[in-house]
């Protein structure tokens, strides 16, 4: 199969996730949307190292798994923070970086 | 023998930095110090001279080097005396009439609880002027003449508690600087023009330049004179410093710091002679200076005032002397020392009446007062008979010299000048027969000084604070008063026969100032007699106006002249309104340009940045998303842009 | 290599600041002790510098160099020429005097953060010590180790460094320690005071950050950021800077220094500042920072592009004649004692920029005393100003009348000192004055014309602020004013002494300043124009 076509769904995921960080209000859909985003990007980079013969692209999707680990627990701690505190996962409610 | 002449200026130098450093442990012997070192200096001038007199006319100048002062590249302005006959002169007048007032000073000045201080400025006074006369170039001669300048606001503002002292003296300060300018100016011509401004290299050079350049250093140093001598334009500031107290207005006023002016004239004789058209503006300023103060004089009732009028006009004679070139530098000088004499004395009379009268000023509450004040009176009278020109009497022979001298310039300028100067003699003898009769003759206006209008408790320290409103008791003043005055009286009547004798005096200075007889249209007889003439009808004219009728106490309105001339002829007025209103407002507009014009770019810019940034602040509102869409945006146009230049 | 003495002599009032400002708390006066024993051996230093000074020697003695940050070529080059050492004198002089003169200026007071706390909160909640002597004296200090190193800087980079750096320090000093005499209420007082620190702050960073480009371009054209490597390989033809280039770095530098000076119209931020601090404060912006600026006129913007130099010299000297005119005028018109004092300099400045530019010997000799003397001058006037101002606690002159009379000793030094500023012959202001009038003239005469009527207006300023302070009857306010102190008298009387001294024997500083002004006009290859009647010859 052409790796082309892993580049397309690659893109077409990170649109989604894209447009879900930008529309969706619930702060779990946005991380996860933000995991999307990460995942489509894996993906690319796993069909890139195909492409060209070689290993860069899947060592660079593991450090990028594991980052995206790590942004997890600190992303989840901070939204159960947040909704002990304010009782709401949304992030329209945490507009405290406003002057 | 040089090395005294430093001394000549560091004695007085000495007794100023003393009485002014030292505490009050001084207040008790600081007028004897400030009196001795003034009497140092003239033991010193009067050693100097003698050993002068000893000498060839040709081996008279001394010079003194102290050290090197201002050395900057091309540049060399030295510490440096020069004492030669004109010097001479002049040491001898300042340090002799000085002393005389510093003993005077010690009876006047005997009630001020700042008699220390008064003393300390009077030595600062002589030794700036004695720096002013003796200094070997114009530089240092400039020290002198500013020195002069801050004695002579100290004195006038002694009394500074009274605004007007303080406000007199400001005025006196400022006028002068303005003249001071003119100084400033002609030594820096001389500096780009010769290279030098030491007397020497600078007066033998002026053939070695334009007339137009020495035209230029001329107008300027008459700028100078004007201001120190109160010359018109730069005369205004002399009656206000009558605010001074009365020996001031003797020694610097009267005697010696106003004649700078005629001085330096003279000392830059060779200037002027290489640029006639100089000349010419020296003796129209000097001629008509000689007018205005005598007719400010006439109609003054303040006998100081009145006398600084006069003061105005002897000088103005002085200056026209020395703007007729080398027929008039030796005559300048000669009435110049004359006058030294006899206005001090009548400026010290006048001390004298005024310490006997309360502090009175004004004449018409005076009257009478020969009985009283013998001494005073008979010394009074002497300096009036000198001033008016009676003869055989110094100014006689001084002042006529100076009209004949006028008449001598030839043309039609000499016919003008020498009239002026007849029509000056005239009024001069009117308003000093006018003051003579209201202060000591007639009826004794000051009896009933009960009706009138109680009299302004005055501040001059020395008044009796008891009784100040009561009538006054005429009395004559102490014997460290009264001494100086004979003294100067006789000075008065001496001097001018004494110089002129086988023209002693010419022969003096001319080897510095060189002389010239020039060609008088009219006979000396001739002249002397029409002087006597004039003389004559100011003095009956006076008469009939002061001495046949009374004296009103208040002061009748008066023509139209009068008024002008009890308000120095509007000058002031003109200042005011001009200067003072004018400058007035263009500091304030300044001020406010300053403010919001200036600052306000500024602070407008900082405006508009901070209201701009207010703007911008807007956009962070808080929202993730917000933020994540200019991410994105940022990003997709980032990425646009890389693509772009890749396919270009 | 021999003992660095430039490097000690900014070292150890750097030193002093660090260990003045770490006296606990409770040991004020220990901490104003220190500062004034450190402030003295500095001066100790500087004048050990003076005499290992060679005036007829090289252009630049005690030379120093290191390598710094070798990779933009960036040197710690130290070295002083007459001028620097003249004004590293003048700096070290005046710094105890301004520590004595400001001896109680840091004193908490009842009004201070550390007495008074209005609410209970600010009570629990201070558990740091708030230490505003300490802090005011080390400021100082830090001040005079920039201000040192800045004069002693060969380097332009390394001159450039502590140029800005001194900006800190002074922003503190205006901002934090004002004066306590103010109109209005504390609230009032305070945001008046941030507005002139920002001013003043904005003002000069401005300035500071245009030179920056100019320093980096310079580096770019030349390789090199050594005075003395520009300078040799300007002489030797292997440095040719194109027309344009070197117009426009000249620009850069000048405009710095043109704030700093400070010369009409960048002026608006000297009177704020100086209004706003305190008076010793104030003397240490104009006497001493100031200086930097019309020194590093002469020092960089003439020795480095002198072709520049010569093509701004038309509108800078109209901008100084503006400013020695416009900022006399504007003294007449103040009711503030000190922002008078403030225009009164703005003139002055105006002075010593019309002598550098005059391009002649006697101008910028004149120029260079200038510095010197005005520095003394004004130390002189601020600080008897200031005394004046602590006993009424008005800055306003409306507030005085009849103080002579009270506090005679007083007046008589404040008229010492005004005198001064109008340059009276005999005093030493007279002297540079007078220099700068004839090098101006000598080139250009309608300037130097022009320049003379700020002589008269320096009268009417100085005679009116001592008229109505110090003459007419006494004001009920200040007939219990007390006379000068010792502490007082101890600084002022010295700095009268001096200015006698330097106006009646001026030839030890002339001597100094001589050689290095002959340096400065071969830079700009200058020669002063010949008296006419040599000339003819």
């Amino acid at each position: 199969m052409n790796p082309v076509n892993y580049l397309y769904l690659a893109s077409l995921l990170f649109a989604i996730g894209a447009t879900g960080v930008l529309i969706r209000r619930n702060a779990i859909v946005v991380f996860m949307c933000i995991e999307l985003m990460l995942n489509a990007c894996n993906l690319a980079l796993v069909a890139f190292s195909r492409m060209h013969g070689n290993l860069d692209g899947q060592i660079i999707a593991f450090f990028t798994m594991v980052v995206a680990a790590a942004e997890v627990v600190v992303g989840l701690a901070i939204i159960v923070s947040l909704f002990r505190s304010r009782h709401s996962a949304s992030v329209d409610d945490a507009s405290l970086m406003k002057l | 023998m040089e090395n005294l002449i430093a001394l000549l200026v560091a004695a007085p130098l000495l007794g100023a930095a003393v009485l002014l450093c030292g505490g009050r442990a001084l207040d008790r012997v600081g007028h004897w110090l400030g009196t001795l070192l003034a009497a140092a200096s003239f033991v010193f001038a009067v050693v100097l001279f003698t050993d002068m007199l000893g000498k060839g006319a040709e081996e008279r100048t001394l010079s003194q080097h102290l050290f090197s002062w201002i050395p900057v590249e091309g540049f060399q302005a030295d510490v440096a005396f020069q004492l030669d006959q004109l010097s001479m002169t002049f040491v001898l007048l300042i340090s002799g009439v000085g002393t005389l007032i510093h003993v005077y000073s010690i009876g006047y000045m005997e009630h001020d609880e700042r008699r220390r201080r008064f003393f300390g400025y009077l030595n600062l006074f002589l030794a700036a002027m004695l720096l002013l006369v003796l200094a070997d170039n114009y530089l240092l001669l400039y020290v002198g003449w500013e020195g002069v300048g801050l004695a002579s606001y100290l004195l006038i503002g002694f009394w500074q508690h009274k605004p007007s002292a303080a406000t007199a003296a400001k005025k006196a300060f400022l006028v002068n600087r303005v003249g001071d300018v003119g100084l400033s100016i002609a030594i820096m011509l001389m500096f780009t023009t010769f290279g030098t401004f030491a007397f020497g290299p600078v007066l033998e050079a002026t053939g070695q330049t334009s007339e137009g350049k020495l035209t230029a250093i001329g107008l300027m140093l008459l700028l100078a004179a004007c201001g120190k001598s109160a010359q018109v334009p730069l005369q205004s500031w002399l009656g206000d410093a009558m605010e001074g107290p009365t020996p001031v207005s003797a020694l610097i006023h009267a005697a010696t710091m106003v004649t700078a002016g005629v001085y330096l004239i003279v000392r830059s004789g060779a200037i002027f002679n290489g640029a006639p058209d100089a000349q010419l503006v020296v003796t129209i300023v000097g001629a008509v200076t000689l007018l205005f103060g005598a007719i400010v004089g006439c109609a003054k009732d303040d006998i100081k005032k009145a006398l600084a009028g006069s003061t105005m006009s002897q000088i103005g004679y002085m200056i026209l002397a020395a703007g007729l070139g080398p027929i008039g530098y030796v005559f300048a000088i000669m009435h110049l020392v004359t006058h030294g004499f006899f206005k001090a004395g009548l400026f010290l009379g006048a001390g004298s009446v005024m310490h006997g009268m309360n502090d009175e000023v004004n004449m018409r509450k005076y009257g009478g007062l020969r009985k009283y004040m013998p001494v005073t009176f008979v010394t009074f009278g002497l300096g009036y008979l000198a001033i008016i020109g009676f003869p055989g009497l110094s100014g006689f022979f001084s002042k006529d010299k100076i009209i004949e001298a006028a008449f001598a310039k030839g043309g039609a300028e000499g016919w003008i000048l020498g009239s002026v100067a007849l029509l000056g003699a005239a009024i001069t003898a009117y308003y000093m027969t006018r003051v003579m009769i209201m202060t000591f003759f007639g009826e004794e206006r000051w009896r009933h000084r009960a009706t009138a209008s109680p009299a302004q408790p005055s501040a001059e320290p020395a008044a009796q604070t008891e009784g100040a409103h009561d009538e006054p008791h005429p009395h004559e003043s102490p014997k460290s008063m009264t001494i100086p005055m004979i003294v100067l009286a006789f000075g008065s009547v001496f001097a001018g026969g004494f110089f002129s004798i086988g023209d002693r005096f010419t022969h003096w200075l001319e080897p510095v100032t060189h002389h010239d007889h020039g060609d008088s249209p009219l006979s000396a007889a001739t002249v002397t007699g029409a002087t006597m003439v004039v003389l004559v009808i100011g003095v009956a004219l006076a008469y009939v106006q002061y001495g046949r009728r009374p004296v009103p106490v208040t002061a009748p309105r008066g023509s139209l002249l009068t008024r002008a001339a009890r308000r120095d002829l509007l000058q002031d007025d003109f200042n005011h309104v001009v200067l003072v209103r004018g400058g007035e407002h263009l500091t304030r507009s300044l001020v406010y340009v300053d403010h919001s014009l200036v600052d306000g770019v500024v602070n407008g810019t900082a405006a508009s940045m901070g209201g701009l940034s207010g703007r911008l602040r807007k956009l962070q509102n808080g929202y993730a998303r917000s933020y994540a869409v200019s991410m994105f945006g940022g990003a997709a146009v980032l990425i646009a842009a890389t693509l772009l230049m890749r396919a270009v | 290599m021999s003992f660095p003495l430039l490097t000690a002599t900014a070292v150890l009032p750097a030193v002093g600041a660090i260990v003045t400002a770490a006296v606990p708390a409770a040991r004020r006066t220990a901490a104003k002790w220190l500062a004034l024993l450190v402030s003295l051996a500095t001066l100790a230093l500087a004048v050990t510098v003076l005499v290992r000074f060679d005036p007829d020697g090289d252009r630049y003695q005690l030379t120093e160099s290191r390598s710094w940050i070798a990779e933009f070529g960036v040197r710690y080059e130290l070295g002083v020429d007459g001028i620097g050492v003249a004004l590293i004198a003048l700096t070290a002089l005046l710094i105890p005097f301004i520590i004595l003169a400001g001896w109680h200026d840091a004193d908490p007071s009842p009004s201070s953060p550390l007495r008074s706390s209005k609410g209970g909160a600010d009570e629990t909640k201070a558990p740091y010590k708030w230490r505003p002597t300490q802090g005011f004296f080390a400021l100082i200090l830090a001040v005079e180790a920039m201000v040192i190193i800045s004069f002693e800087a060969t380097d332009v980079f390394l001159f450039y460094v502590f140029f800005e750096a001194m900006l800190i320090p002074m922003y503190f000093l205006i901002g934090g320690f004002g004066d306590r005499a103010h109109a209005g209420s504390d609230e009032n007082a305070s945001a008046q005071r941030s507005y002139a620190a920002v001013k003043f702050l904005l003002y000069n960073l401005v300035g500071g950050l245009i030179m920056l480009a100019a320093v980096i371009g310079l580096y770019v054209v030349a390789g090199s950021f050594s005075l003395q490597e520009i300078a040799e390989a300007r002489a030797n033809g292997s440095l040719d800077m194109a027309t344009n280039t070197e117009r426009l770095l000249f620009l850069g530098f000048f405009f710095a220094f043109a704030v700093k000076a400070p010369l009409w119209p960048l002026h608006t931020w000297l009177p704020n500042a100086m209004g706003e601090s305190t008076a010793p404060v104030a003397v240490l912006i104009t006497a001493v920072v100031d200086k930097v600026g019309t020194f590093a006129m002469l020092r960089f913007c003439l020795g480095l592009f002198p072709e520049a130099s010569e093509w701004a010299t038309p509108v800078i000297l109209v901008l100084a004649l503006v400013s020695i005119i416009y900022g006399a005028l504007l003294a007449v018109g103040q009711r503030d004692i000190k922002r008078l004092i403030a225009y009164a300099s703005i003139s002055h400045f105006g002075f010593i920029v019309l002598g550098i530019f005059a391009m002649t010997s006697q101008g910028q000799s004149g120029a260079t005393l200038y510095m010197v003397n005005h520095g003394i001058s004004t130390a002189a006037l601020m600080l008897v100003a200031g005394f004046l101002i602590s006993r009424r606690g008005s800055r306003l002159i409306a507030d005085y009348g009849g103080v002579q009379k009270v506090a005679p000793v007083l007046a008589g030094t404040f008229l010492v000192g005004g005198l001064a500023t109008l340059s009276l012959p005999g005093l030493a202001p007279f002297v540079s004055e007078f220099l700068v009038l004839v090098g101006a003239f000598a080139r250009y005469p309608v300037v130097g014309i022009i320049a003379t009527v700020g002589i008269v207006l320096a009268a009417l300023y100085t005679l009116v602020l001592y008229q109505r302070t110090m003459t007419g009857p006494v004001k009920p306010e200040v007939s219990a004013m007390p006379d000068l102190r010792v502490r007082e008298l101890v600084v002022i009387a010295p700095l009268i002494a001096l200015l006698i001294g330097l106006g009646v024997y001026p030839k030890p500083l002339t001597d100094l300043v001589n050689p290095a002004v002959e340096h400065t006009m071969s830079d700009v290859q200058k020669k002063d124009p010949k008296p006419e009647v040599e000339a003819a010859k």
